[in-house]
């Protein structure tokens, strides 16, 4: 009973959807304000009909209603039950749920949120994200239904969720990257309804704003989860992969990382209109192609969905759809008279212009790298991988040549400035960290590091730039009085960003080019060294779990006779599957890691080991919260609260200006 | 200046041309790399007779060479229709891989055996020179003794009338041709 | 029908056997000769891809393919061979889909340049955009003033 009502329950969601898609639009053609006016109760409407098919789904899993085909395959009675609810979006089925119903409370902030805006404005919007939510729930009706019974023949026992699924950073890692992928759908609506209503001002990208950076914050930290998860679960210790599936968060994480910059420009300055929205379309489109390339089986992954190409054919209709209607609009009704606005060569705007450049070569380029097998395959060409080493390759020095621009951006003042200005700001701190680069550069195990000297001359000069611009905001005051209050959140929160970026910079060079790594036979009682740390396998054991059985081996580490931890890396059998994981053991500090995995045993009392010493790996997902985190913070800015209670569009370039 | 407004939307129509072809397109599909080349020249024993035999000893073409080990599951399902295939003359060289020749006799002696020839291949070195993947896998050598096609996995009558028969138009029987195309 | 269920079912269990233990490190314990052979074998292994995986290089990779071909890597090193002589080893046998890092040739031609051109273009257009915006001169209207008398003038106070 509990699944059909789940399935109605969707049904009811899709049809208020139709409502939501048609009505409110059809309101701003007639100029109809009760129609308009329903957009809201609409959006709620959907929502609280998927909230209800998904509590239900998840009743299905907790109750173990193996009846149910997605808990039959992805569940098993003797799963914990957090990860029986987890189990939900662990499958193509039950994430496309997730998918939308995320969708729909993005839907409902929006209306909560933008009440003080102008009605059509809202009504469009709702419409465009009804549009959107129309579509999915289509897609879930007709080609993945997540309540698709198994009758007559109900399983006894379910087929277990992966276990490598079976985590904790899992539980929260697709919720997050869902919330980045699909709070970009809100930029998207805004854009197209600003197309719609042939308005593309600043008030719109003041509008759109906040929204923007709170989605890319969450598919920043969607981003890091997943990179932290694989690290720590599949076993070797890399830390990102370049994998298809991968890519397909990271293309939008990369225009995203362009939007929040352009938008930027056009809400204080009113510039670069048409560019963004085309960014916003783009960002958007890139989180539905990262969705058919993850669910159609088109690319090989290790972490893709089951595909189905029939699946594959629907998202794709509805991607030419979306995107093909948004560019095609794009087209037709972006403006295209040049921005009478002035600036510079040497001004923000084109700082902001390098950091647009750059970003949006860089996803191209991510693009190119994941569909250029597809490509090479589809005209018979032969077949092709490209992978790790190839984007490291070229992805690597276009983050360098960015670095440089990102200590200027925040110094630097609207309109014009002067070179000369910013070498007078610059130089000396530039100096100090170049300084600073060569000689921590010179300290390491292998004398002089090239690598190590640029990245640390790189991110140190960025965060020199970020606390000087810090500095001179608090301290600029003639009496000398620090002016805490002149920090608002978006400066806060850029300025946390900024030096989370270059935290990450940092991270990823030193614990690439520092990593020490041995495989190596252990027996009970052997010591080994490594990174100057003493590693003893003291004793074998077993261990039982839920629902699995693990094989132990447990290490003592010591440095200096002194004990800095005790480490049990596992080996995992688990019942249902019979499929073996590795569990592997760390020691996590700010500095270092230090890692250990079981690979197979050797004999009797034996095991082939894996030890690892990672310095500095800790900063890739500290400086990925600080971006993340940075993003949310932008978004408390007083500037867009303040939106819902005044008429915003008469003084918007004046506020802008001043903030 | 209108035009250009045209180009994301250019763009994104040849993307989606592209995406669609994807679709039809098995991504797992591999050719092998020997393709249009002789077979690889080896120097290993017989599996029955022991004598040491190369890759001359390849004489009756086109033939069929079958990678197969007593280890895989699959090769036991495959072994009937290689004894039809070879009860209709079709010269089929065994490639014994990574296999205890023993148990490779044993084998051979129970369920029969369709191989003219049985390179043993105990290290993998001719299937590594072959580019083989695994077992079971079939390699079609054609008149000239060239690699033309391999087959990778359980080889059937579905299998052999689609990709196979153009090499063998004796053995292609009308019976019973099930729907091929779809991705096996 | 029945046999093609029958084969699809097979393929699958052939599939699974090399994807089904992916999640397993791979820890071997070669004895290199020298730390810099070791260095190569490392890197090398993460640059070719196993041939009959979901998108693995052969050192992450549980398949008998990918464990064979890590072998010959190994023998390969401590015969003395060069990455180029072993990347054109790999690449007759298993073809170009062994190596995640595509050779430089005809084909591959847009892959390597893109990045480049792209860079150089965009960065023209810029420069290009900022002689124009140069010409013009300072004091016109912003966009948004403009907006706000299009704006003023659209529609006056209610």
């Amino acid at each position: 009973m509990i699944p059909e009502l789940g399935h109605v329950a969707l049904i009811i969601a899709f049809v208020l959807a139709m409502g939501l898609a048609v009505v409110p639009l059809w309101g701003t053609m007639r100029h109809d304000i009760a129609a308009m006016n329903m957009a809201p109760s609409l959006a709620l409407g959907v929502t609280v009909f998927v909230g209800m098919a998904f509590a239900l789904l998840a009743t299905s899993f907790l109750q173990d209603d193996f009846s149910v085909a997605v808990v039959a395959a992805n569940s098993n009675s003797l799963l914990p039950p957090i990860f029986k609810f987890s189990a939900l979006w662990g499958n193509h089925e039950g994430s496309l749920l997730l998918w939308v119903l995320i969708l729909s409370g993005w839907m409902t902030a929006v209306a909560y949120f933008s009440r003080g805006l102008p009605l059509e404005m809202v009504a469009r919007v709702l419409s465009v994200m009804g549009m959107i939510a129309v579509g999915f729930l289509a897609f879930s009706l007709l080609t993945s239904n997540p309540f698709e019974r198994l009758l007559p023949n109900t399983p006894l026992d379910g087929n277990d969720l992966n276990p490598l699924l079976q985590d904790p950073g899992l539980i929260i890692h697709p919720p997050l990257l869902y919330m980045g992928y699909v709070g970009l759908s809100v930029p998207f609506a805004f854009a197209i309804a600003a197309l719609l209503g042939g308005r593309l001002d600043a008030s719109w990208a003041r509008w759109s704003r906040p929204w923007t950076n709170v989605a890319w914050g969450f598919l920043s930290l969607g981003i890091m989860l997943g990179s932290w998860w694989a690290y720590y679960e599949l076993g070797w210790g890399g830390w990102w992969f370049w994998d298809p599936v991968e890519n397909a968060s990271f293309m939008p994480w990369l225009m995203g990382t362009a939007l929040v910059h352009s938008l930027a420009a056009t809400e204080k300055r009113g510039v670069f209109r048409s560019w963004t929205v085309l960014l916003a379309i783009f960002a958007f489109s890139l989180s539905l192609l990262g969705t058919f390339l993850v669910r159609s089986g088109v690319l090989t992954s290790v972490h893709a969905f089951a595909s189905d190409p029939e699946r594959g054919l629907f998202i794709l209709i509805f991607l030419a759809l979306v995107v093909g209607g948004s560019l095609l609009l794009y087209a037709l009704r972006a403006p295209s008279v040049a921005s009478r606005v002035s600036y510079t060569g040497v001004s923000r705007e084109s700082l902001l212009m390098v950091n647009n450049l750059v970003f949006t070569v860089a996803t191209i380029v991510v693009l190119l790298g994941t569909l250029f097998p597809l490509v090479m395959d589809a005209f018979s060409l032969g077949k092709y991988s490209v992978g790790p080493p190839y984007f490291n390759a070229v992805f690597v020095p276009l983050m360098a040549l960015v670095m440089p621009f990102m200590t200027a951006g925040p110094l630097s003042r609207w309109r014009e400035d002067s070179a000369k200005r910013w070498l007078h700001e610059l130089l000396m701190p530039g100096v100090g960290v170049l300084v600073v680069a060569l000689v921590l550069a010179s300290l390491g195990r292998d004398g002089f590091n090239i690598w190590i000297a640029l990245a640390v001359l790189l991110a140190g000069w960025v965060a020199l730039g970020v606390i000087k611009d810090l500095w001179r905001r608090i301290a600029s005051a003639p009496d000398g009085e620090l002016k805490w209050r002149r920090l608002t959140p978006s400066f806060m929160g850029m300025t946390l960003a900024h030096l989370g970026f270059a935290a990450v910079v940092l991270g990823a060079v030193v614990v690439t080019q520092g990593n020490q790594e041995r495989d190596l036979r252990m027996a009970v009682g052997d010591v080994e060294e490594l990174g100057g740390y003493r590693f003893e396998l003291l004793r074998l054991g077993q261990q039982a779990g839920p629902n699995y059985l693990a094989e132990q081996a447990v290490f003592e580490v010591t440095r200096d006779g002194q004990i800095i931890a005790g480490l049990v890396p596992e080996k995992r059998r688990y019942f249902a599957s019979g499929q073996i994981m590795t569990e592997a053991a760390i020691d996590a500090s700010l500095w270092r890691d230090l890692y250990i995995a079981l690979g197979e045993p050797i004999g009797e009392d034996a095991w082939a080991v894996r030890l690892q010493y990672k310095p500095m790996v800790r900063w890739l997902w500290l400086g990925s919260l600080m971006i993340g985190l940075g993003a949310l913070v932008t978004a408390l800015d007083r500037r867009y609260r303040s939106q819902a209670v005044r008429k915003p569009v008469p003084t918007s370039g004046v506020a802008g200006l001043a903030g | 200046m209108r035009v250009k407004k045209f180009i994301p939307l250019f763009a994104f129509v040849l993307l989606t041309g592209l995406l669609f072809r994807g679709l039809s397109i098995d991504p797992t599909a591999l050719p092998a790399a020997r393709l249009g080349q002789p077979f690889p020249p080896f120097a290993q024993p017989e599996l029955l007779s022991g004598d040491e035999i190369s890759d001359a000893a390849l004489t009756s073409k086109p033939a069929l060479v079958n990678v197969w080990a007593t280890w895989c599951y699959s090769c036991r399902v495959e072994h009937p229709y290689l004894l039809s295939l070879a009860e209709q003359g079709i010269p089929i060289y065994g490639l014994n891989y990574k296999d205890d020749s023993a148990k490779a006799r044993d084998w051979l002696e129970q369920l029969g055996d369709p191989y003219r020839l049985n390179i043993v291949d105990v290290e993998g070195s001719v299937g590594l020179d072959l580019g083989v993947y695994g077992a079971p896998e079939t390699y079609v050598l054609d008149a000239d003794g060239y690699i033309v096609h391999r087959h990778v996995g359980v080889l059937d009558e579905g299998v052999f009338t689609r990709d196979f028969s153009r090499w063998f138009p004796v053995a292609a029987t009308s019976e019973s041709m099930p729907a091929a195309g779809g991705r096996l | 029908m029945r046999r093609v269920e029958k084969v699809l079912i097979l393929s699958a269990l052939w599939c699974l056997l090399s994807v089904s233990l992916g999640a397993r490190a791979v820890i071997e314990t070669y004895a290199f000769s020298s730390q810099d052979l070791e260095a190569r074998y490392h890197l090398l292994s993460q640059e070719l891809r196993c041939p009959k995986c979901q998108n693995q290089n052969i050192a992450d990779s549980n398949a008998p393919i990918a464990r064979d071909l890590r072998v010959v890597l190994f023998e390969q090193l401590e015969a003395g061979a060069t990455d180029d002589e072993i990347l054109a080893f790999m690449v007759a046998r298993y073809g170009e889909f062994v190596r995640y890092r595509p050779g430089m040739d005809r084909q591959t031609l847009l892959l390597w340049a893109a990045p480049g051109l792209l860079l150089v273009f965009g960065a023209a257009g810029l420069i290009s955009h900022f002689r124009q915006r140069r010409v013009r001169a300072p004091g016109v209207l912003t966009d948004v003033e403009q907006d706000q008398i299009e704006q003023l003038l659209r529609e006056p106070r209610a």
